[in-house]
C-alpha cells in the first residue's frame, strides 16, 4: 500500500485545486463580482436550454451573392469588349452567368482573353455557335463567398451589439450558415426583425412620366410602396444616385413632432447628392430600402451639405431600428432564419433547479446504497463520488464548456460509470478475501484486478463519446463533454484517491480481516 | 460485519439454460419493436420533423376550444394541444408548414402575435421552429452519430478481446437499441435530440456492463483451461452477479428522484434510462453470453465443448 511522496502530493494538490475551482459556482453572479480578482471567479456557463435565450441558425443565400457580382459586371464588360472592337450582340445576365453572341468574323481567343484580362476571376467560354458564356472562376466564387460570409457575421454583430444583448454569440456554422445565440433574450422578435432586413439602401430618381400599373420604361422598375394606400407603387430609374455605402451616419430624431431617419454621407455621397439634387430640383426621388420604396420626398432646392433626412410611416422603434441597420451596414446576402429555439428564463431557471435537486436526490440514494452495501469501503466511495463530482464542475468551469440538460443527464452517466468502478473494485477486494488473502494483498490485487475491468469498460465509453464530440450538434456535444469529463476524473477518485484513502485507514487500524 | 447483499455468495444459476429462450423472446420483442416504430410510429418531436413547438403560460387556466378558435383563421393545420405540469401552462405543436424555411418563422410570429393578441400577459416559456432542411439534417446526423459510435465500440472490443466478443455486444447493442426505440413508441415519448442523448446512454451503460462481463470470462478462460465454455460463462455470470445488480440498482436508485421531481425534459429522460438499465443488464446475461457461447464453442474452448442436452454439462459447477 505504499504510495510515493510526489503521489500523495498530487492527491491533495489535485484535490484542494478542484475545490477552489469549482466553489464559485456556488455563490451568485452578484457576489462573485465582489470578491478580489486574484481568486478563480468561473462559473460553468450554462447552455441556453437552462439559462434561457434564443437560438437562432441562419442562412446566407450565397447564390445572391453571385447573382449580384455578376449583374454588377454586365456593365463593365461590355466597355471592355468595346475598348477592344470587338463586336457582339445579346449581352444578358442569366443567374450566376453572362452570355453574350460574338459576331461572324470575330476572333474567339482575342474576346476570350479581352475578358480574362479585363477581370481575372471571369472564365470565358466561346462555343462553336459563336456565344460566349461568361462565369465565376471556382476560387473566385469561393472567395467571395468566403468574404460575404465573413462580412455577414459581422454587420449581424454590429446588429446584435445594437440592442444592448449581453454576450452574445455569433459564429460561422458550416459554409453557408451563421450560428446566432442571445442569452437571456425571451422575446426574440426585434432582433429576428433586424437581422432579417438585408437593409440595402439607395436614393433613386422617380420616373413621373409613367404609371406604375403599366409596363415599366426600359431603365426603370416598379417598387412597392411601405406608404400603404397612399401611394402602393412607384416607377423608380433603376439607375443608383448614391446608395446606403455611402452612409457615415444614422441616427433617429424628430421633425415636426414625427419619427424620422437623419443621416450623413461620406464625401463622394455628398457630391453625388449634391449633384443630383441640383439637376432634379422641384421632381421626387425615392428612398428605397431592400427594394421596397420607404418615402419619395419631392426635392425643393438643392442638398449640398452631405445631411437629410428620411421621413416615413416611422413609429420611435422603427426609426431607431432602421438607423441601427444603416449605420451596421446592408447584409451582402439575404439570410433566412432556418431554426429558432428560443427558452424562457423562468423555464430555464425551473428546470436547474429540478434538475439540480433530483440529481442532488438521485447522489444520496446512490451514497446510502454504497454504505449499506460496504460500510466503512462503502464511505470512501462515496468521498470519491462527491470529488468525482467537485471535479467534472471545476472541469467544465475552467475548460468554459457549455452544460445543457442533456449534459446534466451526462453527468449522471458518469456518475453511474463511478459507482460502478467502485462496486466493481469492493467486489473484487471482497472476492480476493474470500480466498483467504490477507487484508493488505487483497486490497492490493483487487484494484489491480478491477482496473483492467474499470479501463476497458470506460475507454469503449469514452471512445464513442470523442465521436459524438466530432460529429454532434448542440445539446449532444454537451451531453458527450460532460460524460467524458465525468469518466476522467472518476478514473482517478475511484482508483486512485480511494486506494490513498484506504491505505490511510489501513495504516490507522491495522486489521487482519477486511470489513467487506 | 454484514452488509446488505442482493445476491448472495456462492450463488451459481444455469443462465446458459435459458440461453434460446432469452435470444427469441429479445429477438420477438425487437422485431415488434421495428414494427411499431413504423406502424403507428414513433412520435418525432419537432428536432426531426421540423414544425414548430410553443409552451405557453397563460394567466388563467386555459380553455383548449377558445386557443383553437385563436389560432384556427391561421389555417395552420392540425395543432396538437397539451396541459403541461399546471392548467396554465399548455404546449402547442404545429406541424411543420408547406413552403420554404421562411414558412415556419412566418408561422411561429403569426401565432405568438395572435395568441398575445387575444391573451395579454401570455408568455411563451419556449419556442421551437426547425425547418424541413435542418430537422432532416439532425435527424441524419443523429442517425450517424449512433452507427458510428456502434462500430467505434465493435472494434474497440474486437481489438481487446477476440471478434466473438466484439460481434456478440454489438448484436446485443442492436437489439437493445430497437428495444428502446419501441418503448418510444409504446408510451408515446416524443423523440429528439435529447432521445438520441438517452440511446446513446443506454449504449454506453449496456456495454460498460458487457465489458465487465466478458473480462470476467477472459479471465476464466485463462483461469480454468478445462472447463467447459458453458460452465465457465455461467460461473463468469455469477461470479460478476452481485456487481451486476448493485450497479443496477445504484443507477436505478439515482434516476428515480429524477422522474419524479426532474420536470418535464429529464422525466422522460429517466424513464427511458430506467428502462435502459433494466434491458442493459438482462440483455449482458440473456443475449450477449449466449451469442459468445454460440459463437466461440469451438473456437475459444477448442475440443471441450459440451455436447447439446449433455447431463453432465448441466449439473452446477462448484
Amino acid at each position: 500500500m505504499y504510495f510515493a511522496r510526489w503521489k500523495v502530493w498530487a492527491i491533495w494538490i489535485l484535490s484542494i485545486l478542484s475545490i477552489l475551482i469549482a466553489a464559485p459556482n456556488l455563490v451568485s453572479e452578484a457576489t462573485l463580482k465582489t470578491l478580489p480578482s486574484f481568486l478563480p471567479a468561473r462559473q460553468v456557463s450554462l447552455g441556453l436550454d437552462l439559462q434561457g435565450g434564443s437560438h437562432l441558425l441562419l442562412q446566407v443565400d450565397l447564390a445572391a451573392v453571385e447573382r449580384d457580382r455578376m449583374a454588377n459586371m454586365v456593365d463593365a464588360i461590355r466597355g471592355d469588349l468595346r475598348k477592344e472592337n470587338i463586336a457582339f450582340s445579346g449581352l444578358a445576365q442569366d443567374g450566376a452567368q453572362i452570355t453574350l453572341k460574338l459576331n461572324d468574323g470575330t476572333d474567339p481567343d482575342k474576346a476570350r482573353r479581352a475578358i480574362e484580362n479585363a477581370d481575372p476571376d471571369l472564365n470565358a467560354v466561346v462555343g462553336a455557335d459563336g456565344v460566349m458564356t461568361l462565369t465565376l472562376k471556382p476560387a473566385a466564387i469561393i472567395a467571395k463567398r468566403n468574404a460575404a460570409l465573413q462580412q455577414s457575421i459581422e454587420i449581424i454583430r454590429r446588429r446584435v451589439d445594437e440592442t444592448g444583448t449581453k454576450e452574445p454569440r455569433i459564429q460561422q456554422q458550416g459554409t453557408d450558415r451563421i450560428l446566432v445565440q442571445l442569452p437571456g433574450v425571451r422575446e426574440p422578435d426585434r432582433i429576428k426583425a433586424l437581422i432579417g432586413t438585408t437593409a440595402k439602401l439607395s436614393f433613386r430618381m422617380v420616373n413621373t412620366d409613367a404609371s406604375p400599373t403599366g409596363r415599366p420604361p426600359v431603365g426603370s422598375e416598379i417598387l412597392p410602396s411601405e406608404r400603404g394606400e397612399q401611394a402602393p407603387a412607384y416607377v423608380v430609374n433603376k439607375r443608383v444616385m448614391v446608395s446606403g455605402e455611402n452612409l457615415v451616419d444614422a441616427q433617429p430624431s424628430f421633425q415636426e413632432g414625427q419619427p424620422v431617419v437623419s443621416f450623413r454621407f461620406d464625401s463622394v455621397g455628398a457630391r453625388r447628392f449634391a449633384d443630383a439634387t441640383t439637376e432634379n430640383v422641384g421632381k421626387p426621388f425615392a428612398i428605397v430600402l431592400d427594394n421596397k420604396v420607404i418615402s419619395a420626398p419631392v426635392i425643393r432646392e438643392p442638398i449640398t451639405g452631405g445631411r437629410g433626412i428620411i421621413s416615413g410611416n416611422f413609429t420611435t422603434q422603427s426609426a431607431s431600428d432602421l438607423s441601427v441597420l444603416l449605420r451596421a451596414g446592408a447584409l451582402p446576402a439575404p439570410l433566412k432564419i432556418i431554426e429558432e429555439r428560443t427558452v424562457g428564463p423562468d423555464l430555464g431557471a425551473d428546470a436547474i433547479k429540478a434538475g439540480l435537486y433530483s440529481v442532488l436526490g438521485g447522489l444520496v440514494m446512490i451514497m446510502a446504497y454504497m454504505i449499506v452495501s460496504y460500510g466503512t469501503f462503502g464511505f470512501f466511495a462515496v468521498v470519491a463520488l462527491i470529488f468525482n463530482l467537485i471535479m467534472t464542475i471545476a472541469a467544465l468551469s475552467l475548460l468554459q464548456a457549455t452544460l445543457t440538460l442533456p449534459g446534466i443527464a451526462g453527468m449522471l452517466i458518469a456518475v453511474g460509470l463511478a459507482v460502478d468502478a467502485n462496486i466493481l473494485i469492493n467486489e473484487r477486494i471482497r472476492e480476493e478475501t474470500k480466498l483467504g488473502r490477507s487484508a493488505i494483498a487483497s486490497i492490493d490485487s483487487g484494484f489491480k484486478r478491477a482496473f483492467a475491468t474499470i479501463v476497458d469498460a470506460n475507454l469503449t465509453t469514452m471512445l464513442k463519446m470523442l465521436i459524438l464530440y466530432g460529429l454532434g450538434s448542440g445539446p449532444i456535444k454537451g451531453f458527450a463533454v460532460t460524460t467524458t469529463l465525468g469518466i476522467l476524473t472518476s478514473m482517478f477518485t475511484a482508483t486512485v484517491m480511494v486506494r490513498y484513502m484506504m491505505g490511510l485507514w489501513f495504516a490507522r487500524n491495522r486489521p487482519s480481516k477486511l470489513p467487506l | 460485519m454484514y452488509y446488505v447483499r442482493l445476491v448472495p455468495d456462492g450463488t451459481r444459476i444455469q443462465f446458459m439454460r435459458g440461453r434460446i429462450a432469452g435470444l427469441v423472446v429479445s429477438a420477438i420483442l425487437s422485431v415488434l419493436s421495428v414494427i411499431l416504430y413504423f406502424a403507428p410510429g414513433v412520435n418525432l418531436g419537432v428536432d426531426f420533423r421540423g414544425g414548430i413547438a410553443v409552451e405557453a403560460k397563460f394567466t388563467q387556466p386555459a380553455d383548449f376550444g377558445a386557443i383553437r378558435g385563436v389560432l384556427d383563421p391561421l389555417n395552420l393545420g392540425h395543432i396538437g394541444l397539451q396541459e403541461i405540469g399546471s392548467p396554465v401552462d399548455v404546449s402547442l405543436a404545429i406541424e411543420r408548414q408547406p413552403g420554404d424555411e421562411e414558412a415556419q418563422q412566418r408561422a411561429v410570429n403569426a401565432v405568438r402575435q395572435k395568441l398575445t393578441e387575444a391573451y395579454p400577459g401570455v408568455t411563451f416559456q419556449r419556442v421551437e421552429a426547425v425547418g424541413a432542411a435542418v430537422s432532416g439534417e439532425l435527424f441524419t446526423n443523429g442517425m450517424i452519430a449512433l452507427g458510428l459510435s456502434l462500430f467505434a465500440m465493435l472494434a474497440y472490443i474486437w481489438f481487446r478481446f477476440e471478434w466473438q466478443f466484439g460481434i456478440g455486444a454489438v448484436v446485443t447493442l442492436v437489439l437493445d437499441v430497437t428495444k428502446t426505440v419501441g418503448f418510444y413508441v409504446l408510451f408515446n415519448l416524443e423523440f429528439n435530440l435529447s432521445s438520441i442523448a438517452a440511446i446513446l446512454a443506454i449504449m454506453g451503460y449496456s456495454i460498460n456492463d458487457k465489458v465487465v462481463v466478458y473480462d470476467r470470462v477472459r479471465e476464466n478462460l485463462r483461469k480454468y483451461k478445462a472447463m467447459p465454455l458453458r460452465e465457465l460463462i455461467d460461473l463468469s455470470i455469477n461470479e460478476t452477479l452481485n456487481r451486476t445488480i448493485g450497479t443496477s440498482m445504484a443507477s436505478f436508485l439515482s434516476a428515480m428522484p429524477l422522474i419524479i421531481f426532474g420536470g418535464e425534459a429529464l422525466r422522460e429522460f429517466s424513464l427511458v434510462m430506467l428502462f435502459g438499465i433494466f434491458i442493459a443488464t438482462s440483455s449482458s446475461i440473456f443475449i450477449a453470453a449466449p451469442i459468445l457461447l454460440f459463437l466461440g464453442e469451438n473456437r475459444l474452448r477448442r475440443g471441450t465443448a459440451p455436447v447439446e442436452g449433455d447431463k453432465t454439462a448441466e449439473t452446477p459447477a462448484g
